[in-house]
This record gives C-alpha cells, structure tokens and sequence, in this order.
C-alpha cells in the first residue's frame, strides 16, 4: 500500500528530462516571439492588477509600489497554478501514449512540474529585474534573509501543485465533473491566497480561512523576504509543509492507484 | 523459475460495455461497501463470454477469463485468434498498459512492449529527437540509445531527414524510423502486436529479420500477436491460441495454427440444404457442398502450400445426358478468379456421361497455390449448357488462404497481380 513506487521513476530519469524538452521545443517552435512569452504573461497580468486592483478597486498594498507587489503575488501563483492545472489533466491528455505503452505515469507529473520550474525561474529573473529597478530608485523596498528561503518556497509550490494535480488528474480519468471544477477552482483560489491583497489586509474573522490554504503563506513569506513587508510566522510556514508533504504523499498513492486501470476508464 | 520468463495464472479481465469505463458511481459505492464487510465485489461475478457477435445479458464482459500459461526464456511465443479474442488485452496486461481483473503475471526480467510504432512521437520534433524520446518511453536510457543512435538510424534508412522534424515525413519514413527504435531495444522480453502491417514489403522483410535476429540469436523471449499465419508461422516456435477470452490450445505454433485454421470461419467448409428445398429440384439436386483437405476432413482456411478440396454431393432426380456441375471462384473484391467444371475432363469426355439416378459425390482439388492470401468464395451450379439451369446452390461457400510458400514475403504487397503462381524460370 505504502509502496510510492519511486525507484521506477529514477531508473526513467532520463524519460523525465527529455520529456522537459519536448515540452519546450514543440510549445515554441513555430512562433516568432519564442520564449519572450515567458515574459508577456506575466507582465500583461501584472498590469490589470495593478489598473483593477491597485487604481480602480484601490486595495492596500501595505505601503508597497503597486506594480512591483503584484508581480511577485503573480510569479508565485503562475508558477503553482499552471503546473496544478497541466498535472490534472496528465491522464486524460496522455491517453493515447498511456494506453500504448508501459513507462512509470509519475514521469508525466513529474516533467511538467519540472518545465513550470524552468519556466518559473525565466519569471523570477523578470521579477528581479523589476524588483531591482525599484530597489535602486526607490527605498520602499527591505528584502531580508528570509530570501535564504525561497529554493524551500519553490519546492514547496511545486510539490503542492505536484500533489493536489495528481489527486485531480486521478479523479477526472473517472469523473469529468472534476476537470470543470479545476478551472474555475484555480481562478476562485487566486482570491483565497493573499496575491492581489497583502495578509493583512484580511479580516481577523476569515483569517483561518485564508490560512488555512497552504499556498498563503508562501506566497505571503515570498513577499515579506523581498518586498520586506508582510506576515511572516514559522507557524504558518510549518503548517504549509505538512499540509503539502500530506497533499504530495496521498497524492502519489491514489495516481498509482489509478494508473493501473485509467486505460479502461478514460 | 529460473528457466521461465512470464507465468501467468488465472489472469481475467472484465470491461463494462455501453458509455462509461468500469463503472459509474453507484457502482463503485456498492464496490466499496462490499469490500468494506470484507466481501468480494459484486459485480465481479456477473459477467460473460466476450463474443461480440451475439447481444448479451449482461453489461459486463470478460476479455480474458481464467487464462493461464507460461513462456519460457528465449521463446518465441505466437498469439493467435480470430479478433475480439482477447489477443490485444492479453498484451496490454503483460505489458503492464492495464492491471488484471483477477489473477496474476509473473516477470523474470524486462519487459519492452511494442503495441503501435512510434507512441510518444512528436510531430514538431526533428528524427533524432524522437528517437531519444522514443527509446526513453520505450525504457531505454539517454546512454543505451546513444550507443546505438548510428545501428537505429542506419536500419531506418532516413539518414538525410534526421535533423527535420516528423511532421515532414511521409508516412513510410515516420514509420521506418519508429520501427527502427523499437527494433534495438534490448529488453529480456519483447512483446509484439500486428506492427508489421506497415510499411513496404522490403522493410516487412527487414523487420521480420531483425525480430528473428532477437529472438533466435539474441535468445530473448518475444510474444507476438499476429493475423498474418506466416509470419506467426516463421517466427515463433510455441503456439497459442486463444478465443472467446480463453486459451484453447497452448502448445507448439503448429498445434495452434492448425486449431486456429480449423475454427478460422464460421462458416466451417460445410453447407447442407435442407431436404425440403429438394421439391423444387426437378433433374439435379446439389444437397450439400464441402471443403476438405487430404485426408477428408472440412477445413475452411488453409496454408495455400497444402491441399484443398471442393466435394459436392449431387442427387440425381432423374437420369438424363449433358449435365455438368460447375463452380467459380470469386475473391472479396468481387472479382472472378476462375471457374472449372465437370466437363472439363477428358477432353470432353464427360460431356457425354449418362447420369443414372441416385446420389454421387463430385471431387476437384482446387489450385490454391496460385492464391493470394485472403478470403475468397465459391458459387456453385448445375445447367445442361446453352439449355436448362438445373440448379443453383444458393449459398456461397467461403474459405481463407494464407499465404505460407510465396518467396517474396506477405504476397499481398510484394507481388502485383490477381493470383501469385510461382513459374519455373531457367537461365541458358
């Protein structure tokens, strides 16, 4: 029962980086931008925020330059929410390769976490760009040594959305209801995770609520080691970590639970 | 075990027929409840014969039931069947694509399945690409494939196009090139299905080589799945046979060839009127026709390196001169091949025979060497000629050619024409 199977997986290392690069190579060939999409998502987000959130809606930003406090929410949260929605569907967009031929499904998962990440760490580049610029000209900015922690945020993110994709990925081979309720799940879930509004701002009330998603304080510990304002607590950050271990571990054993017979159910 | 490579006991695999997969979810809280009070599945029980023919009682079907056998290492086992027999299930759990509804596989080494050539091929990226990508699905890892990257190129043929992505090939080379990576693997085990249904005849006659290779000189295990009797014929060793979901014969490739060509058509080499149909008859009445081979016995497929026979069974109403039976011999595309009859003997010396009345069997062997594999029919009748149609036997008698004894493998592609004779050439 208890068996995650893992050592497979290893011994297909190989599969897992090459399917990396075919998730590069055949989403950017044929464009003339190329990888400079990387970029415009962000920025394009960024910008309505900043117009909705920060000039019309006029939410705090605990003091803050608008643009740069919505770019890293929305570099954090890119990254968590588009390896979570690509995970959900691995089973039924692979079913055609899945039914033909036998190789550990965690691969699958596990090599588009991987190219989230790489394409992550183009945005982050981007973010620290920016959030240099501000850094230079203005002195709004305190990052912190908490910034020692973000590898542990990054993990964290992607085991979470590694996690909870597989649960959905594992459900929506039987149940289609599921893939519908992801998408506009993930867009609901960006307003119960402090993004576009810093923890503060939160009501003491729905605080428990808020906390109670994982993905809250590491979005919120992010800001707070390079924005220099925010809530940081262990607590919360300790609470995030079991949460995700939890996620990632139940989510690994119903995925090879299901990958045994999704063929017939697909 | 040592000796053993896969052992397979009571293995079955049940699908639910209709819209969803196995179950929708009532099914599967009455699943859960039942295992909760530590019961076995209810719906595990229910369940028939997989025999898409007939319209069944039940949603669920068994694929595979209570199938068992063994594969010994450096076997090379042919799977047979007609289709829907379960063939395809079968290697679909072997290689782990779907897990069993009941029993269980035994493996003694690695496995390497080949269900389609080319799975995980992507369009946009050039030859080379793939075929890392291709071998690392297929299990291999970066440095086995680099070792063999100039052996997998070469044998594919497309050296040329290596660097230009897929999606520019035409489909031979896409599949040259598919087959080529499958085709260096070096699992303990390789599990094979139909691919040879591609590509031209000089890269059929290449793989069948190159499968051989593995098998006999390599002395790895290979399964392989197959319509094509000739190449099951030539390439493997053990035999076995399957229909229904069950083995029926388990034993050399002969012994479940021969049963597979036996139960080949449903339509078994025999058709019997009924002795009421004989009223209307007033001089000839063909009561039965048959397919036999040498020793007699009714066959309605056969190795076009053997023997076929056409009985009739004739009953004459009333004695009478110039009766001749004949038949002709049509293919499925609705083309005739030949006819012959019964005046054709003798230099037409049958023309003359004094049919007494009474019932007489009429035998011809039929030249089945020059056929083509595939299926053909035989319509049979009875006139005086340019006179009378004495009678016309209503049903078409249908039979199936494999093609065994051609030069040029899988006749069908390789050689052009109507019928394949083999000529005798000579050289001064």
């Amino acid at each position: 029962m208890l068996d995650l199977r893992l050592g497979d997986v290893w011994r297909y290392r190989d599969l897992v980086m090459l399917f990396v690069r075919r998730d590069f190579v055949s989403n950017y060939k044929q464009t003339i931008l190329g990888p400079i999409w990387f970029f415009i998502q962000p920025l394009l987000t960024t910008i309505t925020f900043y117009i909705i959130f920060g000039r019309v809606a006029q939410l705090g930003t605990d003091g803050i330059p608008a643009f740069v406090f919505y770019l890293a929410g929305n570099t954090v949260w890119g990254y968590f929410s588009q390896s979570l929605t690509a995970v959900s569907t691995v089973f039924t967009t692979n079913a055609a390769m899945f039914s033909k031929v036998y190789f550990p499904r965690l691969t699958m998962p596990l090599s588009i976490v991987i190219s989230n990440l790489v394409r992550f760490g183009i945005q982050f580049g981007l973010f620290l760009v920016v959030w240099g610029f501000y850094l230079l000209t203005t002195d709004t900015l305190h990052p912190n040594w908490l910034m020692l922690l973000t590898p542990l945020l990054v993990v964290l993110m992607g085991l979470l959305s590694l996690g909870l994709g597989m649960i959905f990925s594992a459900l929506t081979t039987k149940y289609r209801d599921l893939a519908m309720l992801l998408t506009f799940g993930v867009q609901l879930a960006l307003y119960a995770t402090p993004v576009i509004y810093p923890l503060s701002k939160v009501p003491a009330k729905y605080m428990w609520l808020i906390l109670a998603n994982p993905m809250s304080s590491i979005t919120e510990t992010f800001r707070v080691a390079f924005l220099g304002s925010g809530t940081f607590s262990w607590a919360y950050l300790g609470y995030s970590t079991i949460a995700t271990l939890i996620i990632l571990l139940f989510g690994i054993l119903i995925f090879n639970r299901v990958e045994k017979s999704f063929t017939d159910t697909v | 075990m040592s000796d053993i490579a896969i052992k397979v006991e009571g293995l079955g695999k049940q699908y639910r027929l209709g819209e969803i997969g196995t179950g929708t979810i009532s099914h599967d809280l009455n699943r859960w409840f039942a295992r909760m009070r530590g019961k076995e599945d209810p719906f595990a029980k229910v369940g028939e014969a997989n025999d898409r023919t007939k319209k069944g009682n039940s949603d669920y079907v068994w694929s595979l039931r209570d199938v068992e056998f063994e594969v010994k290492k450096g076997e090379a086992l042919g799977i047979i069947g007609r289709n829907g027999a379960g063939k395809s299930t079968l290697l679909k759990l072997l290689s782990k694509v779907t897990a069993p509804t009941t029993g269980n596989i035994k493996v003694n080494g690695r496995i390497a399945s080949l269900l389609e050539v080319g799975t995980g091929f992507h369009p946009e990226l050039t030859g080379r690409e793939n075929i890392f990508l291709n071998g690392a699905i297929l299990g291999m890892t970066k440095t086995e494939i680099r070792s063999k990257f100039d052996e997998i190129v070469d044998f594919s043929g497309v050296e040329r196009y290596i660097d230009t992505p897929v999606k520019r090939y035409s489909s031979g080379m896409y599949v040259r090139l598919a087959f080529a990576v499958a085709a260096f693997l070096e699992p303990e085990i390789l599990i094979v299905d139909e691919v040879l249904a591609v590509g031209d005849a000089e890269f059929q006659k290449k793989c069948m080589g190159r499968m051989k290779d593995v098998s006999v000189n390599d002395g790895r295990t290979v399964l392989f799945v197959s319509h094509n009797m000739a190449a099951v014929q030539k390439l493997c060793t053990a035999g076995l046979m399957l229909a229904q979901g069950s083995v029926i014969v388990d034993g050399t490739v002969s012994e479940a060839m021969d049963k597979y060509l036996e139960v080949h058509e449903a339509n078994n080499g025999f058709i019997e009127r009924t002795p009421a149909e004989a009223d209307y008859a007033k001089k000839v009445f063909i009561k039965s026709a048959a397919l036999t081979n040498d020793t007699g016995q009714l066959i309605s497929a056969v190795n076009n390196n053997a023997s076929l026979y056409l009985e009739l069974d004739v009953n004459i109403m009333k004695a009478g001169i110039g009766y001749n039976f004949s038949f002709e011999l049509w293919n499925m595309r609705d083309e005739c091949i030949f006819s012959s009859s019964f005046f054709d003997n003798e230099a037409g010396k049958h023309a003359d025979y004094l049919w007494q009345s009474g019932n007489n069997t009429l035998r011809v062997e039929l030249p089945i060497r020059m056929l083509k594999e595939g299926n053909y029919r035989i319509s049979i009748a009875s006139v005086i000629p340019t006179v009378e149609i004495l009678d016309i036997f209503p049903t078409e008698l249908r039979f199936h050619i494999n093609d065994v004894s051609s030069p040029i493998f899988v006749t069908g592609e390789g050689r052009n024409g109507v019928i394949v004779p083999i000529l005798n050439w000579s050289k001064r």
